[in-house]
C-alpha cells in the first residue's frame, strides 16, 4: 500500500463529497497549508463574526469584539419572555454581583435576544435598567437570520424539533468559557448564583482560578451565616418550581 | 413563614419565591407590570409552567415524527446530519479491520503493576505533599491496602489504527506508575486485575498539560471514578473531588462485598460481588471531554467462584487467554486537523461515527475453537449498542451467545441469548461457544439504529447492515477447554432478596425543561439534595419524563436490583434486564422502580445520567449516607 500522508488525504478529500464540512466556509485544503489550530476551527465553527448591536446602542463584531482573547459568558432570553428569563436574568444579576471586579474587566456577560425584531436596542435597554445590570453585560441584538445562526453555532438548539421551535427551551443554558484556552462549558442559569459563579470561573484564566475560589467559598460562607440569622423565608435556592 | 397557614398550592409556593427572587433582586412590582410579568393582582406571571406543560405536550407521536428514522443508512454514513448537533463534522474513510484488538493476554492492554509510593500514604490528606483530596480515608486502617499503584494522567500520542492516513492521535491517558517513572500513556487505562479482600490504594497523578493546551476540549483538571466500586465516598471519585495539575489524589479501594461492616460482619455478602468495573474521569461539567479524550480504563475483580481460572469456582474460561474484557466507544476524526473532534456546544449528545475497540479502530481477534468470556462495556460519550454475532456468509443465522453479568454483576444464571443491549456505562459479560467454528469469521455487530445523540430510535437494522465493529476469525489452535458449558450452569450466587422492609420510598424524574434537571431541581456541587441512613434499606422510582432522551441513570456506590419496569418483572428474553445493576437504562418515558441496601461507608454520592452531555449539563443530583438520621423525603 501507498504510504499516504494525511496532508495527502486531506489535498484528496475536496473530491470525496462525502467528506467535508458541511455549510462551512470551506477550509482551503488546497493550498497545503499546515492544519487549522484547534482554537481556529472553533472560531470558523461556533463563532460566527457576525455584527450585532449592544443595548447601548453599540455596533459589535460577535467574534471580533465580543469572544476573541476573552473569558465570557452567553445566554439567550428574550424580554417579553415569561417563562425563565426574567428568573434567569435575576439570577445572573446575583451572579455578576458575586464576580463584581472580574465583569467587565476581564469577565464578559453576553445575553443575546431570541426575539431580535420585538427586542431593539432600546428594548433591551430598558430591561437591563429594570433589572439593574452592571457594566461588562451586554445585552445583544442583530439581525434575525444571524441570530438563528448564533443560536445554533453556540448549540443553544435541540434535536427534538418540536422543541427546537420554542423559544423557552433556549434560555435555560448559560455557556461560559475561555476562547484562548478552549475551554467551554455550561450551566442551567437558574442554579444558585454561586454555583453558577463556581462554573463560569471552571473557565478562568489559571493564575485566577485560586483567589477567585476563595471569593466563592466566602461568599457560601457569608450566605450560612446570613441564613442561620433570619428567618428561612424563601431561600435563593434553585428550587425554581413551576408545577 | 405566616403565609403558609392559608395552605397555598406549591405552585403558588413557586410563583411567590420567583417573585420574592425578583424583588430581591431589586426589581420593583412596577417594572413587573411594565414587564408584563406580573398580573394587576399582583401575581407573578408562572411562565415556568408553561415551559413544563410544553415539555408534556411534546407527544410521543410528535416525537416520533421527528425522532423515529424509518430508513437510514448505518450510522458510519449519517452520523453527520446528527440532528441538534450545532455542526456536521464527518470522519474521513478509515479501512476497517487492520489491527488486532490489544488484549491482556498478549500484553497489548498492560496490566496495571504495583509501584512504590513516596511519601507514603496517610489516612489525613496530605495536602503538604500536593494531594488533592480534601477528606480522610474512612477505611484505610480497617482494610489496609496490601498493594499501592501509581497511575499518571498524562498527554501522549497513540496509534488508532495502521491506515497510513490516519495520524497518531493526540489523547489523555493513564500512565502505570508514577511521573518519575515516565511511562507511555494507555488508552484504554491499564487494566487493574483485583481480587476480592485484597484492598488496594491508587495514588492518582494529574500531570495533564496546561490550559490552552488541550487541543481543542478537554479540562486538565480531573477525578478518577471506579464505576460501581464499593467505595468510601473519599476514594470514589466524586465528580466534586477534582484535583489540579501537579496534584494526586489517593484513591483507597477495600475491595470488600457490601455488607461487611453490617449485615455479614467480617465477610460481606458474596452475592453482592461485583467482576466488571471500569474507572473514568468524573471532572463535574467536563467529564464528556476528559472521558472522549481518553480517561478511562477497566478493573477486573475475581474471587474464590469467579476465579479467573477454568478449573476451578464456577469455570467461567480462565483469564487471559480466554478472558477479553473490550472497551467500545465511537469517535469523529476531524478531517482539517486529522485528530478528535469533540462537539463542545451540544445539548443533546454526541455521536462518533468511527467505532473503537479497545483502542483501535474495528480492530480484528483471532480464538480458538471454544468458549471464550467477553467483557463489553460502552464508554460512551452517547451511543446506545445493541451487539450482535453475525456471520456475513449466513445472515439468516441466529447466532446466540450466553449473557452471564449485568452491569459487571453475575445474573443468577446464564441466559442465552441472540443479542445485548448496552448503553453508555452499562457492561455485559457473555460467553461465546467456537467450538465446531474453526475457519469461521463472525463480526460483533451494532444493530441498534441510533440518528443522534438523544437515544436510539428503537430499531434495528437488518443483519449485516448495522455497523461491523470487531471482527472475529476462528483461527486459532484446538486447545483444551475446561470451562463449563453454560446451559449447565444453572445458578451462580443468587440474589439477595428485595422484601426486606424500605425505610423510605424516594422517586426520580429525569426531564428536560430547556436544561436537564432531575426532579425540577438543577445540580450543584454542594447541594445535598437528600440524606440516606447508613445501613438502611430503600426503594426508587426513577423516571424518564420524556420519549425524546433516553437516560442511561448510574447511581454510585451500590448496586440495585430491578423491581419492575413499566409495571413488569424485569425480563430475561429477548434483552436480559433482570439482574443486579448500577445502571438504570431509562429509554422513552420509561419507569424503572428498583431496591437498594445501602451499607457500611458514609459520604457523598452522586446519582446522574450517564449520557455524559446530559450529565455534564447538570442531570445529575447530590446524596448522602449518613451514620445516624437520614430523611424521608420522597421526591428530593
Amino acid at each position: 500500500m501507498i504510504k499516504m500522508s494525511r496532508r495527502a488525504w486531506l489535498g484528496m478529500a475536496s473530491a470525496a463529497a462525502a467528506v467535508g464540512v458541511v455549510g462551512l466556509p470551506p477550509l482551503q485544503r488546497e493550498s497545503r497549508a499546515a492544519p487549522l489550530p484547534p482554537r481556529e476551527l472553533i472560531r470558523r465553527r461556533n463563532f460566527p463574526n457576525v455584527v450585532l448591536t449592544t443595548h447601548e446602542g453599540e455596533r459589535v463584531r460577535f467574534y471580533d469584539d465580543l469572544i476573541k482573547e476573552k473569558f465570557v459568558t452567553v445566554n439567550m432570553m428574550y424580554s417579553t419572555c415569561k417563562a425563565t428569563c426574567p428568573l434567569t436574568t435575576a439570577n445572573l444579576v446575583q451572579v455578576q454581583k458575586l464576580l463584581a471586579d472580574r465583569v467587565g474587566r476581564d469577565l464578559f456577560m453576553y445575553s443575546i435576544t431570541l426575539d431580535p425584531k420585538q427586542d431593539t436596542p432600546e428594548v433591551l435597554n430598558a430591561y437591563a435598567k429594570t433589572f439593574g445590570v452592571g457594566a461588562g453585560w451586554k445585552f445583544l441584538t442583530g439581525n434575525p437570520d444571524d441570530i438563528e445562526q448564533l443560536r445554533r453555532r453556540l448549540g443553544f438548539r435541540w434535536a427534538n424539533q418540536e422543541m427546537d421551535k420554542n423559544k423557552d427551551f433556549h434560555t435555560g443554558n448559560l455557556r461560559y468559557g475561555n476562547e484562548p484556552l478552549m475551554l467551554w462549558g455550561a450551566v442551567p442559569g437558574l442554579a444558585e448564583p454561586t454555583w453558577v459563579s463556581e462554573c463560569i470561573l471552571f473557565a478562568d484564566w489559571p493564575e485566577n482560578r485560586l483567589r477567585d475560589r476563595q471569593r466563592i467559598v466566602e461568599a457560601k460562607s457569608r450566605k450560612a451565616s446570613d441564613a442561620g440569622r433570619t428567618e428561612p423565608v424563601a431561600p435563593m435556592t434553585h428550587d425554581h418550581g413551576q408545577h | 413563614m405566616h403565609l403558609l397557614k392559608y395552605r397555598l398550592t406549591k405552585r403558588q409556593l413557586d410563583v411567590l419565591k420567583n417573585r420574592k427572587e425578583l424583588i430581591k433582586a431589586g426589581i420593583s412590582r412596577r417594572d413587573l407590570l411594565k414587564l408584563g410579568l406580573m398580573t394587576s393582582a399582583g401575581v407573578l406571571v408562572d411562565g415556568l409552567s408553561v415551559s413544563r406543560a410544553f415539555g408534556q405536550t411534546t407527544t410521543p407521536t410528535a416525537i416520533d415524527a421527528t425522532g423515529a428514522i424509518t430508513a437510514v443508512s448505518r450510522s458510519t454514513s449519517q452520523s453527520c446530519g446528527s440532528r441538534g448537533s450545532s455542526l456536521c463534522v464527518v470522519s474521513p474513510p478509515i479501512q476497517p479491520f487492520l489491527d488486532l484488538l490489544p488484549t491482556p493476554r498478549d500484553g497489548t492492554w498492560r496490566i496495571q503493576t504495583p509501584t512504590a509510593l513516596s511519601p507514603a500514604p496517610t489516612v489525613a490528606p496530605n495536602t503538604g505533599a500536593g494531594e488533592g483530596r480534601t477528606i480522610a480515608h474512612q477505611a484505610f486502617t480497617e482494610f489496609p491496602p496490601q498493594k499501592f499503584y501509581g497511575v499518571t494522567q498524562k498527554a501522549g500520542a497513540l496509534s488508532i489504527t495502521s491506515d497510513p492516513t490516519i495520524d497518531p492521535q493526540n489523547l489523555w491517558g493513564f500512565a502505570i506508575g508514577t511521573p518519575e517513572q515516565n511511562n507511555p500513556i494507555n488508552v484504554p487505562g491499564p487494566l487493574y486485575v483485583e481480587h476480592y479482600n485484597v484492598p488496594i490504594l491508587v495514588r492518582n497523578y494529574n500531570r495533564l498539560p496546561p490550559e490552552g493546551q488541550n487541543g481543542g476540549f478537554g479540562k486538565p483538571s480531573v477525578t478518577t471514578h471506579l464505576h460501581n466500586g464499593h467505595t468510601p465516598s473519599e476514594s470514589d471519585g466524586n465528580p466534586c473531588n477534582f484535583f489540579e495539575i501537579g496534584q494526586f489524589y489517593d484513591q483507597h479501594y477495600p475491595n470488600v462485598y457490601a455488607g461487611i461492616k453490617s449485615t455479614h460482619p467480617g465477610t460481606g455478602d458474596i452475592r453482592e460481588a461485583l467482576h466488571t468495573l471500569w474507572y473514568h474521569d468524573h471532572r463535574v461539567d467536563f467529564t464528556a471531554q476528559n472521558t472522549y479524550k481518553g480517561l478511562a480504563g477497566m478493573y477486573l475483580l475475581f474471587n474464590d467462584k469467579d476465579t479467573g481460572d477454568e478449573l476451578t469456582g464456577f469455570h467461567l474460561p480462565s483469564f487471559p487467554q480466554f478472558d477479553i474484557p473490550m472497551v467500545f466507544n465511537d469517535k469523529v476524526i476531524d478531517p482539517s486537523t486529522g485528530q478528535l473532534f469533540f462537539d463542545l456546544f451540544n445539548l443533546d449528545g454526541i455521536l462518533g461515527d468511527r467505532f473503537l475497540v479497545n483502542g483501535k479502530v474495528q480492530p480484528v481477534l483471532h480464538v480458538s475453537p471454544r468458549r471464550y468470556r467477553f467483557r463489553w462495556l460502552n464508554t460512551g460519550p452517547s451511543r446506545f449498542y445493541q451487539f450482535f454475532l453475525t456471520d456475513l456468509t449466513n445472515l439468516g443465522a441466529n447466532n446466540t451467545f450466553w449473557q452471564i453479568s449485568t452491569d459487571g454483576n453475575l445474573t443468577d444464571r446464564p441466559y442465552q441469548v441472540s443479542s445485548a443491549r448496552v448503553s453508555v456505562s452499562e457492561r455485559v459479560d457473555v460467553i461465546v461457544d467456537f467450538t465446531g467454528k474453526a475457519g469461521k469469521t463472525f463480526y460483533i455487530e451494532n444493530r441498534l439504529i441510533q440518528s443522534d445523540g438523544q437515544g436510539p430510535s428503537g430499531g434495528l437494522f437488518a443483519a449485516g447492515q448495522g455497523d461491523l465493529i470487531l471482527k472475529i476469525v476462528v483461527d486459532g489452535p484446538v486447545v483444551n477447554d475446561n470451562s463449563q458449558n453454560p446451559a449447565t450452569i444453572t445458578a451462580f450466587y443468587g440474589f439477595p432478596n428485595t422484601t426486606d422492609p424500605v425505610r423510605v420510598e424516594r422517586t426520580f424524574v429525569f426531564q428536560n425543561r430547556g436544561d436537564w434537571e432531575i426532579n425540577e431541581k438543577i445540580f450543584a456541587c454542594d447541594d445535598i439534595r437528600f440524606q440516606v441512613l447508613k445501613n438502611s434499606n430503600e426503594r426508587w422510582t426513577i423516571q424518564n419524563e420524556g420519549s425524546s432522551w433516553h437516560h442511561p441513570v448510574h447511581i454510585h456506590f451500590e448496586e440495585f436490583q430491578t423491581l419492575s419496569i413499566n409495571g413488569r418483572a424485569p425480563a430475561t428474553s429477548p434483552l436480559v434486564q433482570k439482574g443486579r445493576k448500577d445502571v438504570a437504562r431509562l429509554e422513552s418515558r420509561d419507569t424503572h422502580v428498583v431496591y437498594f441496601r445501602f451499607r457500611d461507608f458514609h459520604g457523598r454520592y452522586p446519582i446522574h445520567c450517564h449520557n455524559v452531555v446530559h450529565e455534564d449539563h447538570a442531570m445529575m443530583a447530590h446524596w448522602e449516607i449518613v451514620d445516624t438520621g437520614g430523611d424521608t423525603n420522597p421526591r428530593p
